[in-house]
Parts: C-alpha cells; sequence; structure tokens
C-alpha cells in the first residue's frame, strides 16, 4: 500500500511551494511537481519600451534580487549587437559576485540549515565542548566558550518564554535529526552570524547598486554607477575600498565558517551522499565575463550528460549557438493553452488553468528542455562542469573539500558522490568560495582600469525599425537563466524567461519524463510520515526560489492516505 | 481534493489549548514544566504575535529586512516580535506550518498583527495563487479580520504592484481594495526601505498605536515629501545643471537625473534621507533616477522610465554656477512643453499627470 504525503506550503523557500509524495515500503516511489501562482509579467512586458524591461524582471524574484536585471539587459544588448564598457562589465560581475555570497549564505543557514540541524537540541551542548569542536574545524574568532553559551541562554530565554516564533512546531527531535548537540549549538551560532554577513555583502552592492533588494544601477547599454576619483557623489576611492573591506570580511566568513559548517555536516550525514542525484544531465552557463564581447569569463559553463564527467561540452559566448538553439519549454503538463514544446523565441504565455489533472496539466510552470533533454541547473552543475572541463580555481575548491569531507566521515568520497542531496549543499558552498575570490579580482581589475584613466560606463542603445531577437543568460545562484526577447519598432513584441527554478521545478513533458525535483525525491528514505523531514531536505537542496508549487499525484487505483499531524 | 485545509477558527476551550500546548512541548521534547509558561504567554505575550502572509510577491520586502541593522532581523524575530507564521522563515512546514497559522489566530483573536506581502489575485475565482489549496483572497479573508491591524508591506501588497500593472492579467489588486473597516498601514516600496516597516512596528511596540498617516495610509515619517524636494541633487535642477546621457561629465559630477527619466519631483519618500543598507547609498546616489516605487499604479504611470517627466515646472534661470550647465538649463525649459505632448500622446504621461494631483498633500 502506498501512502501519500502532502507539504503544503513548503516553507523556507522563495514563493510557494507545494510537495506530495507517494511512500512505500519506507520510501518515495514517485513525485510530481506543479507551480500554483502566476503573475503574468512575461504578458505585462508586451508593448513596453526594451529599456524598462529589467526593472520588471528584477521583480520576477526579490530572493535572486539582480539576475533578471542582469538577463535582462545582456538580452537586448544581443538583440542590438550592444557591446557594454569593460568597467559596466566589472560593476556588473561584481554584483553577480556579491550577490552569489549573499545568496548562498542565507540559502544554508536561514533556509535550509533547520533541516539538519536541531535546535531544541542544541539546549543539551556544553559551551566548552563546543568551543573544542568548532576550534578543531576552523581558526573562526567567532568560535569562543563565551559566543556559544550566550547563543545557548538565547535559545533558552526564547523557549522559555512560551513563544517560540518562527522556531515552532519545527520537526525537532526527529530520527533523522542526528548530529550530537555541540555541532547543533555550533549551527545555531554560525546561523545567527550569517545575518551579519550577509548583510555585509549587500552593503557592498548598494555602493554600486543605489540598494538593495532590487539594484536601480543597470541600464541597457551597461550600468548607471558614475566614476569619477575627484567627485564625491559617484564612485571615487572611498566608495571602492568600503567595497574591498566588506568583501574581505565576507569571503573570511565563507572561508572560516560556511566552507568548514558544509564540510563538517556533510560528513556527519555522509548517508545522504547516497540520496537525491535524480536528473543528471547538467547545464551551465559560462560568467563573470572578461571582456566587452562576451567571449572569455572566470567561470566555465556546458552540458553534461547522464552523469558522465567526459561528456562535457562547453558553451562558450554571450552569442553561443549551442546554448542559443538547442533550448525549449513543455507545456504538456503545464496550464497555458496548448501542448506544445517550443523554442523561447516562439513562445507565446497565455494561461488556461483547469485544476489538478492527474495525466493532464498540473502546474504553472513549464518543463525547459535542452536538446529535449530534462536538466539539472544550479551550483553543482556549474561545479561539476568545471571539474569535468578541468577549470583550475573549481579543481582547487572541489578537491580540497572532499579531501576535508573525506578526513571528517572517515571514508573516500570523490566528486561523483557530489552528485547528491548533500553534494548540492557542498558544490554551493565551493560556488561560494569561488566568487569570493573571483569578486575581488574584478574589484582589482576595475581599480587598474579606472587608473588607466577610462571611466566609460555607458555606450547608448538606439532601437532600429523592424524586428530584432536576443537572448541573454547569466549563472544566477540558482543556475542557469535566460531571458528572450523579440523586440518589433523599439517595443517589445515578445519576452520569455526561463529561469533555474523552472528547469528544476518543471513537471513531466509530453514524454511523461519527470523534472530535477521530481526525479531526486525517489528512493529519498521518509521515516515518520507525519514529518516528512526528508523531503524538505531533497528539495531544499535545489534552493528553490519560485513563485509555485509542486504537487505529487496518487497513482490510479492505490490507497490515497491523508497524513495530518496530531 | 488531496487535503482539507479549512481554517477552523472556532476559538479553542482552555482545556483543548492546555491539550494543544502539552503537544507542542511533546513535539518539542521540552518539560512539561513549560506548559503553564506557555498558556501564559498566550493570554498576555510578551511579544506581539506576527503572521505575515506572502501572496503574488518576489520576496523581496521580506529580504529587504535581511538588510536592516537596527533593530536586525534576529532582534526583530527573536525580541521584539513573535514572528509565528512566515513562509520564508519559519522551521515548521506543510500540517505543521499551517497549524501555526490557525493556532496564533485562534489563540491571539484580536491581538495578533497581520502582514501582508504581495499582491491578490482576483480574477478568475483568484485561481492564481494559492497556498494550501486556498485562494490569496481566501487566507486574507481567513486572517485579517482576527488582526488587532493589517499593514501591507510593499507597493505590491499596498496598492498591487507589479501584477496589476497593465493589464493586470491576474485581476491584482491591494489589501486596500478588500479589506474594510480594519485599520491598515500601506508600507509602499519596491521593496520599501526597511526603516519604514521597523519603524511602523517599533512605533505600534512602544506606544500602542500606529503613526500618522497619509491619505494613502502611508506613515507620514516615511512618505510625507517628495523625493525631490529632499534630493541632494535638487540645487543642480534649481540651477538648471542636468545630465544629458548616463556617463557624461555631468554624470561624472553628480547633477541632476530629471533629463533621464528621475521620478523624484512626483514620488513621496524619504528615500534621500534614510538611504539604504547603512551604506549612504540611494538609486539617485549612485546615477540612476528614482522609478517612483512608493506610488500607486507606477509601473503604468511612471513608464518609461529614461523619459522625462511631463509637467514639472523647471524654477531654474539660467544662473547656474557652471557654464556649461546653464545652456543644458536653457533647454530643457524650452522643450519641456513639447515633452507633455509627447506624453500625453502615448497615453502614459497624462495618467501620470493626473494620478499626482490626486495624491496631491493637504500640508
Amino acid at each position: 500500500m502506498a501512502q501519500r504525503i502532502t507539504v503544503d506550503p513548503l516553507t523556507r523557500i522563495e514563493g510557494h511551494l507545494r510537495i506530495d509524495a507517494e511512500v512505500k515500503d519506507g520510501k518515495i516511489s514517485k513525485a510530481w511537481s506543479s507551480g500554483q501562482m502566476w503573475r503574468g509579467i512575461e504578458v505585462i512586458l508586451q508593448g513596453r519600451d526594451p529599456r524598462d524591461a529589467w526593472l520588471f524582471t528584477q521583480r520576477i524574484c526579490g530572493v535572486c534580487t539582480t539576475v533578471h536585471a542582469l538577463a535582462s539587459v545582456r538580452t537586448v544588448e544581443n538583440a542590438l549587437g550592444l557591446e557594454i564598457p569593460i568597467n559596466a562589465q566589472y560593476i556588473r560581475n561584481m554584483v553577480i559576485a556579491l550577490h552569489t555570497l549573499h545568496d548562498h549564505i542565507v540559502h544554508f543557514y536561514a533556509l535550509s540549515a533547520l533541516d539538519w540541524v536541531d535546535v531544541v537540541s542544541a539546549l543539551k551542548a556544553d559551551p566548552v565542548k563546543t568551543a573544542a569542536l568548532a576550534s578543531s574545524l576552523s581558526n573562526w574568532p567567532g568560535n569562543g566558550v563565551k559566543r556559544f553559551a550566550a547563543v545557548k541562554a538565547k535559545i533558552k530565554a526564547l523557549v522559555d518564554s512560551g513563544q517560540l516564533g518562527p522556531l515552532a512546531n519545527g520537526y525537532w527531535g526527529h530520527p533523522a535529526m542526528t548530529l550530537p548537540p555541540e555541532a547543533n549549538l555550533m549551527a545555531v551560532s554560525h546561523y545567527l552570524e550569517a545575518l551579519d554577513y550577509q548583510r555585509k555583502a549587500n552593503q557592498a552592492i548598494a555602493i554600486i547598486g543605489g540598494k538593495s533588494p532590487h539594484i536601480q544601477n543597470m541600464s541597457v547599454g551597461g550600468v548607471t554607477t558614475a566614476i569619477n576619483l575627484n567627485n564625491e557623489t559617484t564612485l571615487n576611492m572611498e566608495r571602492l575600498y568600503w567595497m574591498k573591506q566588506l568583501m574581505e570580511e565576507v569571503r573570511g566568513f565563507i572561508q572560516q565558517v560556511y566552507l568548514p559548517d558544509v564540510i563538517a555536516i556533510g560528513a556527519l550525514y555522509k548517508n545522504w551522499l547516497a540520496y537525491g542525484a535524480g536528473v543528471t544531465n547538467y547545464l551551465a552557463v559560462p560568467d563573470m565575463v572578461l571582456n566587452t564581447a562576451g567571449t572569455e569569463f572566470d567561470l566555465p559553463g556546458g552540458t553534461i550528460m547522464n552523469g558522465d564527467f567526459s561528456t562535457v561540452k562547453l558553451i562558450t559566448s554571450f552569442h553561443d549557438k549551442y546554448f542559443r538553439d538547442n533550448v525549449k519549454e513543455s507545456i504538456a503538463h503545464a496550464w497555458y493553452d496548448g501542448d506544445w514544446s517550443r523554442h523561447p523565441y516562439e513562445e507565446d504565455t497565455v494561461p488556461r488553468y483547469t485544476d489538478f489533472q492527474d495525466d493532464g496539466k498540473y502546474s504553472w510552470v513549464k518543463a525547459p528542455r535542452f536538446q529535449n533533454q530534462p536538466m539539472q541547473v544550479g551550483p553543482l552543475a556549474q561545479v561539476l562542469i568545471g571539474y569535468a572541463s578541468g577549470h583550475e580555481l573549481t579543481k582547487k575548491y572541489v578537491d580540497d573539500v572532499l579531501a576535508r569531507i573525506s578526513t571528517v566521515a572517515g571514508t573516500e568520497v570523490g566528486a561523483a558522490a557530489l552528485q547528491s542531496t548533500i553534494g548540492r549543499h557542498a558544490a554551493r558552498a565551493i560556488r561560494a568560495a569561488m566568487l569570493a575570490d573571483l569578486g575581488l579580482k574584478h574589484w582589482q581589475l576595475l581599480v587598474d582600469n579606472i587608473g588607466r584613466g577610462d571611466l566609460e560606463i555607458f555606450n547608448p542603445p538606439t532601437f532600429p525599425k523592424g524586428e530584432q531577437r536576443g537572448f541573454g543568460f547569466h549563472e544566477a545562484p540558482r543556475g542557469v537563466l535566460s531571458h528572450w526577447i523579440v523586440i518589433n519598432d523599439g517595443r517589445i513584441k515578445n519576452y520569455q524567461c526561463v529561469v533555474p527554478s523552472t528547469w528544476n521545478a518543471g513537471p513531466r513533458d509530453k514524454q511523461g519524463r519527470p523534472g530535477p525535483y521530481e526525479a531526486s525525491l525517489v528512493g529519498n528514505p521518509v521515516a515518520d510520515a507525519q514529518r516528512p523531514l526528508e523531503i524538505l531536505r531533497t528539495v531544499h537542496s535545489f534552493d528553490p526560489c519560485i513563485a509555485c508549487a509542486v504537487h505529487m499525484l496518487d497513482p490510479e487505483g492505490r490507497e490515497m492516505i491523508k497524513v495530518k499531524a496530531v | 481534493m488531496p487535503r482539507q485545509c479549512s481554517a477552523d477558527l472556532a476559538p479553542l476551550s482552555r482545556r483543548d489549548f492546555i491539550k494543544a500546548c502539552t503537544t507542542v512541548a511533546a513535539a518539542l521534547g521540552l518539560s512539561d514544566s513549560l506548559i503553564p509558561r506557555m498558556a501564559a504567554a498566550a493570554a498576555a505575550p510578551d511579544r506581539p504575535p506576527v503572521i505575515w502572509l506572502h501572496f503574488q510577491e518576489c520576496t523581496g520586502c521580506t529580504e529587504s529586512l535581511l538588510r536592516a541593522s537596527h533593530p536586525d532581523l534576529a532582534r526583530l524575530i527573536l525580541d521584539l516580535i513573535s514572528l509565528d507564521y512566515h513562509e520564508t522563515l519559519m522551521a515548521a512546514a506543510g500540517q505543521q506550518a499551517e497549524d501555526n497559522l490557525i493556532n496564533t489566530i485562534t489563540k491571539y483573536d484580536g491581538k495578533f498583527i497581520c502582514v501582508v506581502e504581495g499582491a491578490i489575485p482576483t480574477k478568475d475565482g483568484g485561481i492564481y495563487c494559492k497556498i494550501g489549496d486556498r485562494t490569496a483572497m481566501d487566507i486574507l479573508a481567513a486572517t485579517a479580520p482576527h488582526a488587532a491591524a493589517v499593514i501591507a508591506i510593499g507597493t505590491c501588497a499596498s496598492f498591487g504592484g507589479i501584477q496589476a500593472a497593465d493589464p493586470n492579467p491576474t485581476g491584482a489588486v491591494g489589501v486596500r481594495d478588500l479589506l474594510k473597516g480594519k485599520t491598515l498601514i500601506n508600507i509602499p516600496g519596491c521593496p520599501p526601505n526597511p526603516i519604514n516597516f521597523l519603524g511602523t512596528v517599533l512605533h505600534y511596540l512602544t506606544y500602542k498605536k500606529f503613526p500618522a498617516l497619509d491619505k494613502l495610509n502611508r506613515p507620514m515619517f516615511s512618505y510625507g515629501r517628495k523625493i525631490h524636494d529632499q534630493c541632494e541633487r535638487r540645487p543642480h535642477f534649481d540651477e538648471g545643471r542636468f545630465v544629458e546621457t548616463f556617463g557624461d561629465s555631468y554624470h561624472r559630477k553628480g547633477y541632476c537625473l530629471y533629463k533621464v527619466g528621475c521620478k523624484g519631483p512626483e514620488s513621496f519618500s524619504n528615500c534621500p534621507v534614510v538611504r539604504f543598507c547603512d551604506v549612504g547609498a540611494w538609486p539617485v546616489g549612485t546615477g540612476h533616477g528614482c522609478i517612483g516605487c512608493t506610488e500607486p499604479k507606477f509601473w503604468d504611470t511612471m513608464s518609461p522610465f529614461y523619459e522625462r517627466l511631463p509637467g514639472i515646472h523647471i524654477p531654474g534661470s539660467g544662473q547656474g554656477i557652471v557654464v556649461g550647465a546653464e545652456s543644458a538649463g536653457k533647454k530643457i525649459l524650452a522643450v519641456t512643453g513639447a515633452a507633455i505632448g509627447i506624453h500625453a500622446a502615448v497615453g502614459l504621461g497624462k495618467r501620470l499627470v493626473k494620478g499626482g494631483k490626486k495624491e496631491k498633500r493637504e500640508d
């Protein structure tokens, strides 16, 4: 007999997510994914000024703020064949690096740590032993006895108040929560410190972006961050050095707290290296561009098929035909009119809600496909593609992290094991370490270029009569983001966004092949159907960022059990 | 239907409540001795319970609180309020999360603050946003009437926001269009400066009432004056010194951004004064015009964002201290009238002028 579990809403993500799972013999046997919210931003964009598109699209998401802004300006520039000044590339790259640092830190600590860390167990921890554990992992100055005692007292005061607030009704004491109390207390302390360091990353973004969330310094043709070392209102030495200091502080947190925590938690939960692989086709795009033409990058992108690293094929420019010609979206199971599978330029967005149909349409999320295959996107995809293609910086951090996990776990952990629920967390931390280094590199590139007297930030766009088509991509914190535009007589005729969480959270396609969330849940253990913590672990490992929900259907003829909490 | 999610809001009896506390305490692995304390907290909570509802939104407003420093997020949710329901931050999920929602509505009927982030789609029965099988409309209707007050955070919850932009495919509206007879505070902005939300909450925590509001239910301390009237670049406007295009020499001198689309003259907000992220930054400060994000319908009335606002009186006498800019100022004086005509022709400028008049203050 199969048992059905519904998690709705699936919390600690962006957007409204619903997960249903069919559990047989203590393991998930089947999974469906379905979005439940639609806002119609692609429809709203039609007929508007293409220069305004980035301001609209950035509002698709406030968690991955900046990413739709960047993809949008790149898209319009691609349609116009417009190159932007190198200073503008460096400024955009610093936004990319800093936003990634904020995002990966927040994802690990605020959004997913509570799947692995039992806050209530931390009340049993000995602060002295906690400090010993923490200092065996890193030299972080915050890992002292007094700090851990204060954090423990803070948790106790909260529990004693009778008002547990956001901690109420968590899966505390769950049998799958297996960290020792000291590891839990250390993680709670770092959870609180993470709030300070993600803020520093945002402060640095605000210095060049005007504010955060939702930066306001982009423009089709470059950036609006005026550079003048001899003016008090522009990007000058004081502003630049403030950024650098903040970036260095955040890098310190990544190196001394985030990476060691992921290594420790990953090693202590090493059984989760065997769950959650799901779709093992990977797609990433290159980013941190190094020239005005968009042909050289600090981070590689490409594809790997069927988990076979030898199949790696690179995507090499902003005009890459391998990428441009192979993306399609299927709406066979999504609430739009028709059952087509189309290239984004040819898509339309006509909603047609049918309610939940087991064998028909069940989601607002479209199902993107690359060369007609489902693909997993995100930090894991980028790290594996970098590793498989011999990218030096990726190899350095992957080898280091795998060696340290192997030491703590007491068993050899290879790169193939990254294809798992825990592996996605490790890959995200590795990517954060790379971007902390690259952010500072691009800061130096900008400062050096300014020193050569180049203050250019903007090439004004002009919109010719007739039709232009363009696409732009960005390797966002959650993976491959692409925007696609058709411009006619200077107005938007069609605009489509194919977002990372669409790649990962999409429903089945016409052939019935599940998307990555759906596939990754199959085989996961479920110890307590009343409290399906394991579902949260695997879905959170993708870092869902969707204004949507996920469903799973009960197969015909099987008994459906409604699971309710006691 | 896979699962019922009805909000049975009948008040719990005391016995039921103690039973609920016992269950929670057991689930948490806590001592029974805490149960009386949990019951006491429910009767007279030290920290006001807050239910935070997310509808058609991007979570940018919640994200803005991650950037706040005084108070910071940890202090806010652990020391000042009790954030009982918040999809992005709460530990609980699924049934346990929905139980938290219903428990708080029941236990603190008439006492909790309801914060709404995001617009509410009303077209086609509200099917464009569903959580736990209920539409956003249903959830708002089951929650907000039980609150002591409702705070709409962001332009979406205040006025409908981006999804309400023409042609508003989902019939999105703000809370004010659906909720009547309840104290409602609007904190618009895309997202709003967290200072504006936090200042309002701190005022309430301190004085048990909300600060003075304008006609759009926005706190006066945040939305009492136009950006234009507080802008550090205002002297350049007054003297007729304008940026002609991004990256030009005037841009590098920090001149007024009116000609490259700044909507500060029609936008009420404290951005130039409080700034963002504690680094003295704000959009105009980094060389980009204001887009008017605190105003109703700004996605339609303030766009195209890179075209100048029509109907703005330029006081510049052309007597600016910078020679190059003097002529720029004279040019703008001459073309303003023509610009109004262009905007009226596309139908956007017209609406803006109308909207601007409606929002005129009495002060």
